[in-house]
This record gives C-alpha cells, sequence and structure tokens, in this order.
C-alpha cells in the first residue's frame, strides 16, 4: 500500500456514461509531482474524455477523484483551474482578437485599487512571465497572428502564470514543426525540474520515449496498466494498446511505376511557396516532408484548385491543365484527404451517406433528382469496403471515432476514382490500428496505378510509405531523395538548414 | 521584397486606410470638402450643431449595439424599446406636468433596463440565439405600445417646457443631449478599455468557450450587455421625446438598423470581438453626415435612405478590400 | 423487421454497417417540430371556433389566405437561404421597389405586362446583386442584406415620392384579388401551393437540396468535395429576389395600387414564419413542410385575432411570443432535466428579472388605467 500523499492527483475506478453508453470504465490513475505521465490509447480509447473529467468539463458517474489526498469535484474547468490544474487542448483556446499579454491574463487582469485595468502592470508581468520562459514575443500582436507553436506557448504562460502543479498536453506537438517540438519539450522538463505534473497525450511514441517517465494505457475505455515507460518496449506498448500485435506499420510493396501522371512546372501563390516543380508518376506513392507551415499543404491546395496558382504549370497525364476549383479537380481525376479532417473534410452533423456521396452526389442522380436506392447501395459497398464501424448508414459522422471518420473520408474519395490521390496527414490524430489500415491501403492503390502524393509530418511514416521524398522549406522544394537514400538525418537537415543558417 | 515600393503619397494613404477609425475620418473629411464646397454654409455653427444634435440619439443607441454586436450577438428591438419608453414617459410627464426632468430621465433608463433584462433573460438562460430573441422582443414591444397608448399619440402641447428643453437646453454652451451622448460615449470608452467587465466583453466575442473556461461567467457579460442596451434605449426614448415633442406609436419604427449600420460603418465585426468607441461615433457622425449634407445641397428627401443604403454597402466592400490586402501583407 | 444473415465470419466483426438497418419512417422522420405545429393548428382552430362563429366561413378564410401569400412566396427562398446559414434582410424592401418601379412605369404610360415584367427583372438583378457581393466577394450576408435593405427601399422612395400608382387594369388585379373560376381558391394560394410543392421537392429530393444543407453544416467540407458553393449561394440569392418581386406584384395587385412603403417590415415577418417552422437560423436544419404549417399556424392566428378587434400590431405580441417560446421551451426543458446548471446564482438572477419585469408591468398598467379614461 503505497501512502496516499504521494500522489498529486488521483482517480479511482473513474466510470463515465453518455447517453447510456459507457466511455470510461473503472479507470484508476495516479500522478506525482516532477514526472512526465504519458496518456495511451487508441482513439475512442477514452483518453480526452478523462482528460475532461480531471478538468471537470465532464463530471463522473462513477469513482472518485482526489487532489493532494482529499476528494474533490470539479463543477466546471473554471473550478479545475483555481485548483491548479490547466489544460492546453487540440483545440487552442486563445482568444484571436485579443494580444499576447492579454490573453495570458484574460479574466484576471491585473487592477488599481480603484478597479481599472493596470495595463502597465499587465504587460511588465507577462513580459516577466514569457522571458522566463526563454520565449520572445511580441506582447501586442493579436493571437490570431500567431503561429501554432506560439500559440502553445501563450497557454503555457497562462498556465504557469496561475501557478498550476498539474498540466495536461492533448496532442501538443501534432502541428508543431520539430525544431518547435525541441523548444517544446525543453519547456517541459523545465517545468517538471521545478515540480509540476504532466500528463501528456501523444500519439507517437518515440516522443514519449524522450520525454515520459511512466505511462498509462487505455483501452476501449478501460484501464490497461500503468508502466515505467523505460521498462516497457515499443512493440509491448502497440500490444497493450490495440490488444494485440501489429506486425508491420508500414506495409509498402514493390511496384513497378507506370508512366508520368501529374507533372508540376514553376507552380508558384504569392505567399505560400515558389518555384515548386515534381512528377508523379502512376503507381508511386511521392511523400512530401517538411516542416509545417513549410508551404506544402498550400502546394496540395492549389493544385486541387482551393487556392489557385498565381504562376506555374500544370500537367495530367501530359495535358497542361488550369484549375480553379475543386469540381474542375475532380473532373480530372484528381482527389484530396484535406488535413484538417473536421473542418474540410467531413459535414460532421450529417450522415455518413450524406458524407460519402457528397463528391459524386451528381452521379446518384437523375437530372438533379436523387435516386435513393443507387445512392445507399453505393455508398455502402464504399463503407463495407472500408470497414467502417457504425450502427448504420444514417448515423451522423460526427458520432464516430477519428479513424473512422477519416475511413469515410478515403471511401468519399475513392469513390471518385481518382487517378491522382492527395493525402495530406492522411494519419493524424487516428489509432494504430487504423493506421496501419489506411497504410495497407494506400499500397493497394498504389499497386492498382493511382498517383499518390502523401504529405506527411512524421518522418517514420514518409520512409516507410514513399518511394521517392521531397523535401519543402519555407515555400520551396530543397531536396529530392529516392527511397534508398532518403533517411531521417538527411531529410530533417533539407526541412530545416536554412533556419538554421538565417539564425 | 521584390515588390516595388509605393509612392510617398499613396503609402501614407494606404497606412490611413488600414487604420479603421482613421479611414472613415479621411472619407468625413473629404466629404466634408466637396460638400463645403458646394454649400459653403455647410460649416457653419449652426449646421454643425444641427448635425450633432441629430447623431446623439443614434450615438447612444448605437455604443450600446457595438457592445452587443462584440458578443456576437445583435439586438434588433432597440426601435421597439425606444418606442416602449418613450410612449410610457411621455405618458407619465403629461399626467404629471410638474415631475421634474431628471426623473423623467431615470424613468426611462429603469423602464428600459426591465426591457433588456428581458431580452438578456431569454438570450441567457433561455439560450434562444439574439437574432431570433430581439426579433420576438422587437414585435412584442412594439405591440405594448399599441396596447398601452390604445393607438393615440402625444402631442407637443401635451408635454411641459422642461420636459422639451430636457433634450435641447444648453445651460452648458452645447445642448444637453448632445453632452450626454460625449458622455455615454466617454464612459462606454472607458469601460470597454479600462475595467475587467469591459476586457469580458471582448473576451465573451472573441472566443465564448475559452472564455467559460477562463471562469469569465459568459452568461452573466451577455446578460450585461442586453441590458446596458436597454438602458441606452431607455435614455435614447426621454431625449426622442422630448426633441422631437411627442410620442407616437411608430417612434424609431426602423432604428434598429440605423444603429447596426452605425457599428458596422464604425468598424464593428459582425462576427464579434472587434469594435472601437472612437470608430462607432464616427460611424454614427457620417451618417449624419450624409443625411444633413443630402438636404443641404438640395437632393430630394427621398433620397436619403437610398445613399444611407449605398453608404453601408460601399463602408462593407471597401473595408472588406482593405482587409484582404492587409491580410495578403502579413503573410507575404 | 427484416434482418439481411450475415456470414459467421462478418458476425464476428462487430458493429460493421449493415445496409439495411432500419431506417426511419416517413413519420418518424416528419419530426416532432412539425407535429407540435399541427397540434398547435388544431388547437387555434379549436379555440377560434369557440371564439367567433365567423371563423370557419369558408368565403372569409378565402379572403384572409390570400393576405399571407406574400410573406409566404419570399418564405420560400428565405428557408433556403437559412438553411445554407445565412439571411437576406432585404425582401421587404426588393419587394417595395419592384412594386413602385412596376407603378412608376405604370404611371408613364407603359403597359402593365411590360412594367410588371420590368418589376420582375429588376428583383432578379437585386437578389442577383445581394448575392454577387455575398457570395463572390464573401462578404456576410447579414451585414450585405442590411445595406441593400436600406437601399432598395430607398429607391422605391425616389422612384414614387409621396405619390402613389393606383387604376391597374382589371386583369392585372386579378392576380391579387381574383379567385381560380369556379371555386373559392385565390389564385394566389393556387400560386402558392404550387411554389411551395415545388420549392420543397427541391430542397427535400434533389441534389441541390442536399447541397444547401451540406453548405449550412460545413461550407468549407462542401468547398472541397467539389460543391459549385458559391454559384449555389448566388442561384439562391436570386431566386429570392425573384420570389420577392413576384410578392410584390401581388401585393402591389391586391391592394390594387402601389406607395413606396408597400410591404414594409414584412422582411421580418418571413424570417419569423421560417425560424418558426423550424429552420435553424444557424443553418443546415429546417424542412419546406415545417415553414408552411408555421405560416399556416401565423395566418391563422391573425386571423382569428383579427375576428376578435385586436389590432395588428397587438398581435404582433402574441406572434413574438410565439416565436420565443418555440425556441424557449425546448431550452428550457432541456435545461430543466440537466438539474446541475439550476445552481443558486441562475435563481436569483432569474428571480430579480422577473421581479423587474413585475415591476415594470405594475406600473405599465398603473400608469396605462389614465390613458384608458382619458381616452
Amino acid at each position: 500500500m503505497k501512502i496516499p500523499d504521494d500522489y498529486i492527483l488521483e482517480l479511482k475506478k473513474i466510470t463515465k456514461r453518455f447517453s447510456g453508453v459507457e466511455v470510461l470504465h473503472d479507470v484508476s490513475f495516479t500522478l506525482r509531482s516532477g514526472e512526465v505521465h504519458a496518456l495511451l490509447g487508441e482513439n475512442g480509447a477514452g483518453k480526452s474524455t478523462l482528460v475532461k473529467v480531471i478538468t471537470g468539463l465532464h463530471q463522473p458517474d462513477g469513482g472518485e477523484v482526489y487532489l493532494n489526498g482529499k476528494p474533490v469535484h470539479f463543477a466546471n474547468p473554471h473550478d479545475s483551474r483555481q485548483a491548479g490544474i490547466a489544460a492546453i487542448y487540440q483545440e487552442l483556446s486563445l482568444f484571436p482578437d485579443l494580444d499576447v499579454a492579454e490573453n495570458i491574463f484574460v479574466g484576471r487582469q491585473p487592477t488599481t485599487t480603484a478597479g481599472r485595468v493596470d495595463w502597465r502592470k499587465l504587460y511588465a508581468e507577462a513580459e516577466r512571465l514569457l522571458s522566463s520562459l526563454g520565449v520572445h514575443l511580441d506582447l501586442k500582436q493579436k493571437a490570431r497572428h500567431l503561429s501554432i507553436a506560439q500559440q502553445q506557448m501563450v497557454e503555457i504562460a497562462r498556465a504557469i502564470s496561475i501557478n498550476a502543479r498539474i498540466l495536461i498536453m492533448d496532442e501538443p506537438t501534432s502541428s508543431l514543426t520539430l525544431n518547435e517540438v525541441a523548444d517544446l519539450f525543453r519547456l517541459v522538463r523545465r517545468l517538471r525540474q521545478e515540480g509540476a505534473a504532466i500528463i501528456f497525450i501523444s500519439h507517437r511514441l518515440e516522443e514519449l520515449y524522450e520525454l515520459a517517465d511512466r505511462v498509462t494505457v487505455l483501452r476501449d475505455g478501460a484501464y490497461v496498466d500503468t508502466r515505467p515507460l523505460n521498462e516497457v518496449s515499443r512493440d509491448e506498448l502497440i500490444r497493450l494498446m490495440v490488444g494485440r500485435t501489429i506486425s508491420n506499420l508500414f506495409p509498402k510493396q514493390e511496384v513497378e511505376v507506370g508512366e508520368v501522371a501529374l507533372k508540376v512546372e514553376h507552380l508558384s501563390r504569392a505567399g505560400s511557396f515558389h518555384d515548386v516543380s515534381f512528377e508523379l508518376r502512376k503507381g508511386e506513392i511521392l511523400g512530401m516532408a517538411g516542416l509545417v507551415g513549410a508551404g506544402r499543404t498550400n502546394v496540395a491546395r492549389a493544385i486541387f484548385g482551393v487556392e489557385p496558382p498565381t504562376g506555374g504549370q500544370v500537367f495530367i497525364a501530359g495535358q497542361e491543365v488550369h484549375i480553379t476549383s475543386p469540381q474542375q479537380a475532380i473532373g480530372y481525376g484528381l482527389a484530396y484527404v484535406p488535413e484538417d479532417r473536421q473542418a474540410h473534410g467531413l459535414i460532421p452533423p450529417m450522415t455518413i451517406t450524406a458524407n460519402i456521396s457528397l463528391p459524386m452526389l451528381e452521379s446518384y442522380a437523375r437530372r438533379g433528382w436523387l435516386q435513393d436506392a443507387l445512392e445507399r447501395s453505393t455508398v455502402f459497398a464504399a463503407a463495407r469496403q472500408m470497414e467502417v464501424r457504425a450502427s448504420h448508414l444514417w448515423q451522423r459522422a460526427r458520432e464516430l471515432s477519428g479513424g473512422n471518420q477519416q475511413k469515410i473520408v478515403l471511401a468519399k474519395w475513392l469513390l471518385t476514382r481518382p487517378r491522382i490521390l492527395i493525402l495530406d496527414e492522411p494519419t493524424r490524430g487516428i489509432d494504430v490500428g487504423t493506421k496501419a489500415a489506411v497504410h495497407a491501403l494506400m499500397s493497394k492503390l498504389a499497386a492498382e496505378g493511382i498517383a499518390i502524393l502523401m504529405i506527411s509530418s512524421e518522418l517514420p511514416e514518409v520512409l516507410g510509405m514513399s518511394d521517392r521524398v521531397l523535401v519543402m522549406r519555407e515555400g520551396r522544394i530543397t531536396a529530392h531523395f529516392s527511397r534508398a537514400e532518403a533517411t531521417q538525418e538527411k531529410i530533417i537537415s533539407a526541412a530545416t538548414q536554412a533556419v538554421g543558417a538565417l539564425s | 521584397m521584390t515588390e516595388p515600393r509605393r509612392p510617398k503619397l499613396a503609402g501614407f494613404l494606404w497606412a490611413v486606410v488600414r487604420l479603421r477609425e482613421a479611414g472613415i475620418g479621411l472619407f468625413i473629411i473629404i466629404l466634408v470638402g466637396l460638400v463645403t464646397l458646394r454649400v459653403p454654409a455647410f460649416l457653419s455653427p449652426d449646421n454643425l450643431l444641427d448635425i450633432l444634435l441629430n447623431i446623439s440619439i443614434l450615438a447612444i443607441v448605437a455604443l450600446a449595439q457595438t457592445m452587443v454586436i462584440i458578443t456576437h450577438g445583435i439586438d434588433l428591438s432597440v426601435s421597439s424599446m425606444i418606442g416602449l419608453a418613450a410612449m410610457m414617459v411621455a405618458f407619465v410627464v403629461k399626467q404629471n406636468p410638474e415631475m421634474p426632468a431628471l426623473l423623467a430621465l431615470l424613468l426611462g433608463m429603469m423602464l428600459g433596463a426591465a426591457l433588456g433584462a428581458f431580452n438578456g433573460l431569454i438570450i441567457t438562460y433561455g439560450k434562444v440565439p439574439p437574432l431570433i430573441a430581439t426579433l420576438g422582443t422587437l414585435s412584442i414591444y412594439r405591440g405594448l405600445v399599441f396596447f398601452y397608448s390604445g393607438g393615440t399619440w402625444i402631442n407637443s402641447f401635451e408635454l411641459p417646457k422642461s420636459f422639451k428643453l430636457l433634450s435641447k437646453g444648453t445651460p452648458l454652451l452645447l445642448p444637453n443631449m448632445v453632452l450626454l451622448a460625449l458622455l455615454a460615449a466617454l464612459i462606454v470608452y472607458y469601460f470597454l478599455n479600462h475595467t475587467r467587465a469591459g476586457r469580458d466583453i471582448y473576451a465573451v466575442g472573441s472566443n465564448p468557450e475559452a472564455a467559460q473556461m477562463s471562469g469569465i461567467p459568459k452568461q452573466r457579460v451577455l446578460f450585461l450587455v442586453y441590458l446596458l442596451s436597454g438602458v441606452a434605449c431607455g435614455l435614447a426614448a426621454v431625449l426622442w421625446a422630448s426633441r422631437f415633442e411627442s410620442a407616437q406609436t411608430n417612434t424609431a419604427l426602423g432604428f434598429e438598423l440605423q444603429t447596426v449600420a452605425a457599428s458596422v460603418v464604425g468598424g464593428v465585426s459582425i462576427s464579434g470581438g472587434v469594435g472601437t468607441v472612437p470608430g462607432v461615433i464616427l460611424g454614427a457622425l457620417l451618417l449624419g453626415i450624409i443625411q444633413n449634407a443630402l438636404t443641404i445641397v438640395r437632393i430630394s428627401p427621398f433620397w436619403q435612405l437610398a445613399a444611407q443604403g449605398l453608404l453601408i454597402l460601399i463602408a462593407v466592400i471597401v473595408d472588406h478590400l482593405v482587409q484582404q490586402r492587409a491580410q495578403r501583407e502579413v503573410q507575404s | 423487421m427484416k434482418q439481411t444473415p450475415l456470414a459467421p465470419a462478418e458476425t464476428q466483426v462487430t458493429n460493421l454497417i449493415n445496409e439495411f438497418a432500419p431506417r426511419r419512417s416517413f413519420l418518424a422522420r416528419f419530426q416532432r417540430w412539425e407535429w407540435m405545429l399541427v397540434g398547435l393548428i388544431v388547437l387555434v382552430v379549436l379555440l377560434n371556433t369557440q371564439l367567433s362563429p365567423y371563423f370557419l366561413d369558408a368565403l372569409n378564410l378565402s379572403r384572409t389566405s390570400s393576405d399571407f401569400m406574400e410573406m409566404g412566396l419570399m418564405m420560400l427562398p428565405m428557408v433556403f437561404i437559412i438553411i445554407t446559414g445565412n439571411i437576406d434582410l432585404s425582401v421587404a424592401s426588393n419587394l417595395g421597389m419592384c412594386a413602385s418601379l412596376m407603378g412608376w412605369l405604370f404611371m408613364q404610360g407603359v403597359n402593365i405586362w411590360v412594367a410588371a415584367f420590368a418589376a420582375l427583372l429588376l428583383g432578379t438583378l437585386a437578389g442577383f446583386f445581394n448575392g454577387l457581393l455575398a457570395a463572390r466577394m464573401k462578404l456576410p450576408a447579414l451585414v450585405v442584406t442590411l445595406g441593400t435593405y436600406a437601399f432598395y427601399r430607398g429607391v422605391a422612395y425616389v422612384l414614387l415620392g409621396d405619390q402613389a400608382a393606383r387604376d391597374y387594369p382589371e386583369a392585372f388585379t386579378y392576380l391579387g384579388q381574383g379567385r381560380l373560376p369556379g371555386t373559392l381558391i385565390p389564385f394566389s394560394v393556387a400560386l402558392f401551393i404550387v411554389l411551395a410543392a415545388a420549392f420543397g421537392l427541391v430542397l427535400h429530393r434533389t441534389t441541390f437540396g442536399r447541397y444547401l444543407y451540406g453548405i449550412g453544416n460545413n461550407e468549407n467540407a462542401c468547398i472541397y468535395s467539389g460543391v459549385p458553393v458559391s454559384r449555389i449561394k448566388l442561384i439562391i440569392f436570386t431566386l429570392s429576389g425573384f420570389m420577392a418581386a413576384l410578392a410584390g406584384l401581388i401585393l402591389a395587385a391586391r391592394f390594387g395600387s402601389t406607395r413606396p412603403d408597400i410591404g414594409n417590415g414584412l422582411e421580418l415577418s418571413v424570417i419569423t414564419a421560417a425560424v418558426l417552422g423550424g429552420v435553424d437560423i444557424n443553418g443546415g436544419v429546417g424542412s419546406m413542410v415545417g415553414a408552411c404549417l408555421s405560416l399556416l399556424l401565423i395566418g391563422l392566428m391573425r386571423f382569428g385575432m383579427g375576428l376578435l378587434n385586436i389590432q395588428g400590431q397587438v398581435q404582433g405580441v402574441v406572434i413574438g411570443l410565439l416565436l420565443i417560446l418555440s425556441i424557449l421551451l425546448p431550452n428550457g426543458l432541456v435545461q430543466l432535466s440537466g438539474v446541475k446548471r439550476l445552481d443558486r446564482r441562475s435563481i436569483l438572477a432569474v428571480l430579480v428579472v422577473v421581479i423587474l419585469f413585475a415591476l415594470f408591468f405594475g406600473f405599465f398598467f398603473w400608469s396605462r388605467a389614465p390613458v384608458l379614461i382619458g381616452g
């Protein structure tokens, strides 16, 4: 029996139900001061719900939460903040129209005795706080103009300014560049040294090994195990997470590449990328690596007609094309699975059927009149093929897990029978099981002769799946490797070089 | 980097236009210049005073409307609140001619507060979208005006002189209502920029969920802005009845859109989080100047509404183009 | 219930989709909101027949029904627009502008049908202009149509000033006053029914309708999926302009004259009808059946109150309350079921407002008494 005081936070047998469905079942969790505790599990395993229970966004239906050994009940996130728990969610919670300094102190701006906001003190405090973190930001910059990494820094500054003893970080690195990740880790280690307790959620196992002390694994809403990270191997972790072993995460098969399907020459768009040229062949997977913000997504959007290019040429199957809208792009056999599933990939409140049939809706209609039976059978076949897990086709997309949502987005684009498929971060934020399925699918599609352009920030994925790798930096292509040449080090240096040279 | 340098004057103008308030100010100056060339009497003190008198009420209500819009809401019921409060105050004043005018002012604000509180209640605790809630109370309050008055009017001869002077009297050099509008602008300016409650309004409009997580009492903030909108309307109602020396069943009919127009022209973003007091005042001023200029250069009064609409459209389109360009500059 | 047999291997994989899982039946899809409206309509009819013997008079009903058709005609495209998450505040002003143009042309000696055609053209163009600004330039529809709300009405005043156009030929006034030969059904009602059916079918049975819901729920995803979003928006705003002009002709024909303030304030009635019909002001949700039921409900209530000699503006109190309650009550029930929200502070706040309001109404009636005596 451990001494209860040992833990700053302790969850005992937490149970949570949503409309009768149990999403957390008897989950226990402990957290010590001065540790980074990783929370691991597939999507839908209950990590986010557990975090929301800790922060008081949800109230548990069973079990107890102890803070410093005393039972606590948080009615809302504000209560938990008062108690020293700060969470940094995937969706950042800054105020885009307020400046950096005020964002740190919003809701508790320092005031004079007369009740006037003491702006001078506020800016001074903000300055002191940020420089103590080693972060340099323009205090009067509006938050909407900050990069994601900068926004996170502001969030962390805010957490520290309320003397948070427990910091929860939900996938903080998913949209950061490598340098930014390094900065973040440096900061996290420092906070740990100063005695803060950190709950760290990430799908990237490498990061956990680099940073975390202990790991707790959840599966299907149930507690699986808690272990020190240096005692558990990578394969073991995956087994704990999915309940089975996944032999090969990146099963790219060798494919005979065919003729050029897509050729891009000197493509530019003012303000986002410049002079981008490459070729993509049938049956080939071309990986596109680089930091977030290097312009990779902008290139994809330009080719797909969402943000048409301002210069350069695009050739499809040898013919020059001028694509100014996604409609045209689809007509040329292009498909684009966007980076942001919720905002660009899906219509969350609508049914699975409506989501999958959307791009090809006209082909399930006669003169504009929808043919229900035709739509249903086509959609059903596609969903079946992708092994979408849902109770029926009229379920709303928002009720599904991240992995299943991604399968729907893929199904919807495969129904357009694309010849060129652009995948933008195809496995971001989805669980290991679905990830393997997506990789297998990519491999199969390539074997069928589809040309695939894969944008990914996950180096193992880029290295494992690509036949060739392009690296972008600051809107330009800086390197080009064959599968054999590409290594983690080479890609990183091509993606970051100039940054180093400039600073 | 490779962009050719702009000529100096154009560069300066661009810098001015980018600042929303300066842009409207510039537009006002050009407009005033053009009108004065045509009719020099435009700049006479009498005419300027007339403009100020005309926009005082608009400015007071537009300030409140601005706070509502900053929270990503809208208050369409302002015109009916003014109509109802004006009618009730006028009746009470008519019945008690000896009543001090200041008391009438207070009474109007309290009546307005009750009406605004009702809006606030259904929007915060009832979770009715602001557009719908105030659309509903727009017709409810207007209906109550008829119910209250039985369809009758109150005319100038029924109101005591002290009440009529409440808005137009000039014990302090400028007419009372102009001073009241200025005072309101100062108070709102201080409130929005230098109190926590004022900052909370921006926070709620900028990111409602995050505001709640930061412990900002979102519901109370929303309630407050609708309450304040009611109070402003109550004040405006008394001034209205006093200035026009009457209360009619259709008092202020259609005024709600003018207040929104003043805010929008003044740079308040309809999607919340953005808006300043100087901007709104300039917006109201611009509307007032246009109205006055049309009269003074003898354009048929029937053109006024069309000109107002055109102005809103131009303001919105220009603002959009400027924002787009500024966005592009930030990116490159 | 028919279940398709599954192969044993497949039954192991739980939760894979079953194609023939029971879809909600037609009646279940006739959602709760619509049933509530039907209930209210029945209630209003029963109440009114009790209160007035003139309520169920066929001639009366026929006469009153045409009073709401201009509103109805503008409501049809408004449902489309609100479902996409937009709004058109300019419809009534557009109506006024078009009716005024027709009246002005007619007074200049132009043939009434040519004038009417010109009005339809102008309305369509005006709608197209709204669409250009809202869809192509991506300005917020609320602001754009607020501007054109003032502008179009202004043009009406410019055209007619303080004049009124009158003495339209009988063949034209038939549009607003005539009945289908041999029946009591007004022409305008018949026109509305045909158009409502057409709009309903387009909304619920075509790709266009599906796109409208898609845009309302996630416009960006629609753009990425190749839906011609801005063209669709342009179409619905243009359609709204055309329907406003059509409503203007019918209203002018019904009045037999046109003044520049014709149809003033109708835009809010139109939006009220749509929202009361269950169309979500935030977009993405709504049905044509609901909107038409709500139009019927509003019409019956106003007619009944008119028979009781309640002034039009006072009727607005009831309609306004109904609008608010229709959203407040369901929300309130949800709140009450989640008891946790009722902390002491909120009870206090509600109490304060209730007291404030009680005071207000106390004062309202107390100060009103001398008004009534005096009047």
